[in-house]
């Protein structure tokens, strides 16, 4: 499974823990539930957390801890379970949220435009032939028709800004 | 029409070039047929019975002639000469080969057209009144606002993953003919204070479990429509049913919520949203406006001599009523081309008469073709005195049997000849229904009567909504029919009420009749309509003769 950030493969700094085992020295991703009963015990490890996110679960319960969170993993444990695809919207636009915002599951090279436009910055590829072609996948398309928090500029901006150059 | 521009064309090659690429790979192994699936829905491909299927999107039924002849290229050198319209305004071809579909895409995309979004689990084509921009009881043209909300929804990354399908239709007219109510978003255009904006309904549909759709707004003003919209399919997206794939659509979830909890969650969402970059202020509207150029009508009087001299012919009197509509500007006329004639498959249209429907659209009809949610083919603009020569002309190619609104203009889905979830054959059924009523003069006295055909009980043919109603059930490996009556589609829609236990195939067409024969009995008088008397008479009458002679 490689781990590809920015749009380059990178080695994974964080370890994902279950439950029951363990906090490793580094950077540690907990499950939600995990995160919610130890926040304080948690954040005072002063190291980076991330948690992973379900998708059948409000992310405005996050909002309050995001301030203090690295990473947040959303889930697609199936690529046709799009939930993600509107967490990660409302994570990055509505809660504002910096930190690495994390693709997991199905993750197909097929979906990562989808994927970086509704918000997500990394992506754990599901196959690792897919990562050689993932900056392919994310310059694929040059035309956008309708906004998200991603900043590209839509078709319509695009001709509005042309004829404005042409007036 | 719309116009594209280097924007929409440059859109459409990358799309194309990104199939062909998920193509090779899927030929190569590299993507299994489940990973490869979702991904050739997204662009209208099915695999069916016999081979797979392209559907071609004509985004809310508008086409010009340059695409027409295009359809009519694709039909004639990947499929076997012929294409089939269906009642979402798209159109299928059903023999494609998987290595040549990218090329058959490429040359439909040269002029603006492709299979994006025509099936899977996303915002499918927007639909709209094949009379549009014609109508005259139409407030303003909806294809503006269906051609919005076309951009909008375009590989939209945040819904192209929904739990299912996701179907949006738009009116402007008083008499809905876009069935906008039996729709997962239903947009009435309404005015209000000399504002325009929307009446919205959701969870309308018909399949397994139909439902009528609930007004969940009764204003949204026109600003809003994209906001309101993306609230609607976020709050669906995150809590929609995943868990069955039979619950999954948007119906089953607002019934479970209950409308007003459905729009409560919509309402807090769009609130947080509304202010946002989806506002459409009057650039953003004058836009789109600007690229739909529409045909300059010159000023004309209504009834020109060569109108009022035709109609002396009965032929021709009987075609002009039922497949001629009032059009809005004076000496002008709505066409309906049927589709529907007698023993043919409804729907079907072969590569030659594409182009002859080309070539007349031309010469008569501004260049414009519209398809119609019942199947049928449309010239919005015609000039009256050009009637008589048009309906010659479309005689000729087989496209003027005069049984539009009749009750041989029958809606079908493909049914068993070509689709892999069907119970019952349903194209031979509409052709037996058409050859029984083969006579202009006794189809033109029975009058209005929606017929519609299903071959399951996913409901393609909306059988749900048809006067009567048919659908395919499978008893003891035999094909039976099950008869439903008084359905509507309209404003005022309704479902049909099932009459009793189904009905062997053998005894189908007979049933029909007998219904029909019911109707002419009972009627007060010609003017009350099929429809008309049964909402006054109720189902029993019908029902003891449906099943009368045994
Ligand atoms: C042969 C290939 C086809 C297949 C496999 C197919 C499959 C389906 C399925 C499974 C549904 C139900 C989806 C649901 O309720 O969640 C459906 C609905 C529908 N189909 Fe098809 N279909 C086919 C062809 C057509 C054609 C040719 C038409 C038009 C004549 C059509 C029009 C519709 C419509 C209007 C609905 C919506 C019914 C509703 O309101 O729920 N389909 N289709
Ligand atoms: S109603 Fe059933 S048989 Fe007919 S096309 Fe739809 S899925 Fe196939």
């Amino acid at each position: 499974m490689p781990l590809v950030k920015s749009g380059t493969i990178i080695a994974d700094p964080f370890t994902a823990v279950a439950d029951d085992a363990p906090l490793p020295d580094g950077p540690t991703i907990v499950s939600a539930a995990r995160l919610l009963a130890n926040k304080e015990a948690l954040f005072a490890r002063n190291v980076a957390l991330g948690v992973a996110w379900p998708n059948n679960r409000d992310v405005a319960e996050l909002e309050p801890l995001l301030p203090r969170l690295a990473l947040v993993a959303l889930a697609f444990p199936k690529f046709r379970d799009g939930r993600a695809f509107s967490q990660a919207r409302l994570l990055r636009e509505r809660y504002g949220f910096t930190g690495e915002l994390r693709a997991t599951g199905n993750v197909l090279r097929d979906q990562l435009l989808m994927m970086a436009r509704a918000g997500f910055d990394a992506f754990e590829l599901e196959k690792a032939a897919d990562a050689g072609t993932v900056h392919r996948a994310l310059t694929s398309y040059s035309i956008f028709y309708q906004p998200t928090g991603d900043g590209r500029r839509t078709a319509a901006e695009t001709r509005r800004a042309a004829k404005g150059r042409l007036a | 029409m719309y116009v594209h521009d280097a924007f929409d064309r440059t859109f459409l090659q990358e799309r194309v070039a990104e199939f062909r690429d998920q193509v090779a790979r899927r030929l190569s192994g590299a993507l299994t047929e489940e990973e490869f699936k979702p991904l050739r829905l997204m662009n209208g491909v099915y695999l069916q019975l016999h081979a797979y299927m392209l559907r071609v999107c004509i985004p809310y039924g508008t086409l010009n002639s340059t695409q027409l002849k295009a359809l009519a290229r694709v039909a004639r050198r990947y499929d076997r000469g012929y294409g089939h319209f269906t009642t979402r305004q798209n159109i299928q071809f059903n023999w494609i080969k998987l290595a040549e579909l990218p090329d058959a895409m490429a040359e439909l995309a040269e002029v603006g057209i492709h299979g994006i979004q025509t099936s899977g689990n996303c915002i499918r084509n927007t639909t709209t009144d094949a009379f549009a921009g014609a109508a005259r009881d139409e407030i303003e043209d909806p294809r503006l606002y269906a051609e919005v909300i076309r951009q909008w929804s375009t590989l939209h990354p945040e819904f192209t993953y929904l739990p299912r399908k996701f179907k949006i239709a738009i009116t402007a007219a008083k008499h809905d003919r876009a069935a906008t109510r039996v729709h997962d978003v239903g947009l009435r255009l309404r005015q209000r204070d000399g504002h325009t904006g929307f009446e919205v309904m959701v969870g309308g549909g018909l399949g397994r479990t139909p439902f009528i759709g609930q007004t969940i707004r009764d204003f949204l003003p026109k600003e809003d429509l994209l906001s309101y919209l993306e609230a609607i399919l976020r709050t669906y997206n995150l809590g929609g049913r995943r868990d069955n794939i039979y619950k999954a659509r948007v119906k089953i979830q607002v019934h479970e919520m209950g409308p007003e909890a459905f729009a409560e969650k919509v309402e807090a969402e769009w609130q947080a949203i509304r202010d946002g970059a989806l506002r459409l202020d009057e650039t953003a509207i004058s836009a789109i406006a600007d690229r739909f150029v529409n045909p300059d009508l010159p000023p004309l009087a209504d009834h020109p001599p060569e109108l009022t001299a035709a109609l002396a012919e009965p032929a021709f009197a009987r075609w002009h009523a039922n497949s001629v509509a009032p059009h809005k500007a004076a000496g002008h006329a709505i066409v309906t081309l049927s589709l529907k004639p007698v023993g043919g498959p409804p729907g079907d249209c072969t590569a030659d008469q594409m182009d002859a429907i080309a070539d007349l659209a031309d010469r008569y009809a501004y260049g414009e073709i519209r398809v119609a949610h019942e199947q049928n083919l449309v010239f919005p603009h015609v000039r009256q005195k050009d009637l008589p020569a048009l309906w010659k002309a479309l005689d000729a190619i087989g496209v003027a049997t005069p049984n539009v609104g009749l009750v041989t203009d029958i809606i079908s889905c493909p049914g068993l000849d070509y689709c892999s979830l069907a119970n019952t054959r349903s194209i031979p059924i509409a052709q037996k229904l058409t050859e029984r009523f083969a006579d202009d003069a006794r189809i033109a006295d029975i009058g209005r009567l929606h017929v519609n055909i299903s071959g399951c009980i996913n409901a393609c043919g909306h059988h749900h909504i048809g006067h009567i109603g048919i659908l395919g059930v499978e008893k003891k490996d035999e094909e039976f029919f099950q008869i439903t009556l008084g359905g509507k589609g309209n404003s005022k829609a309704r479902l049909g009420e099932l009459i009793g236990p189904a009905i062997p195939e053998s005894e189908i067409v007979d049933a029909v009749e007998r219904l029909v024969e019911t109707y002419l009995e009972l009627r007060t008088s010609p003017q009350e309509t099929f429809i008309a008397a049964v909402e006054r008479l109720g189902i029993e009458p019908f029902k003891e003769r449906a099943y009368a002679p045994r």
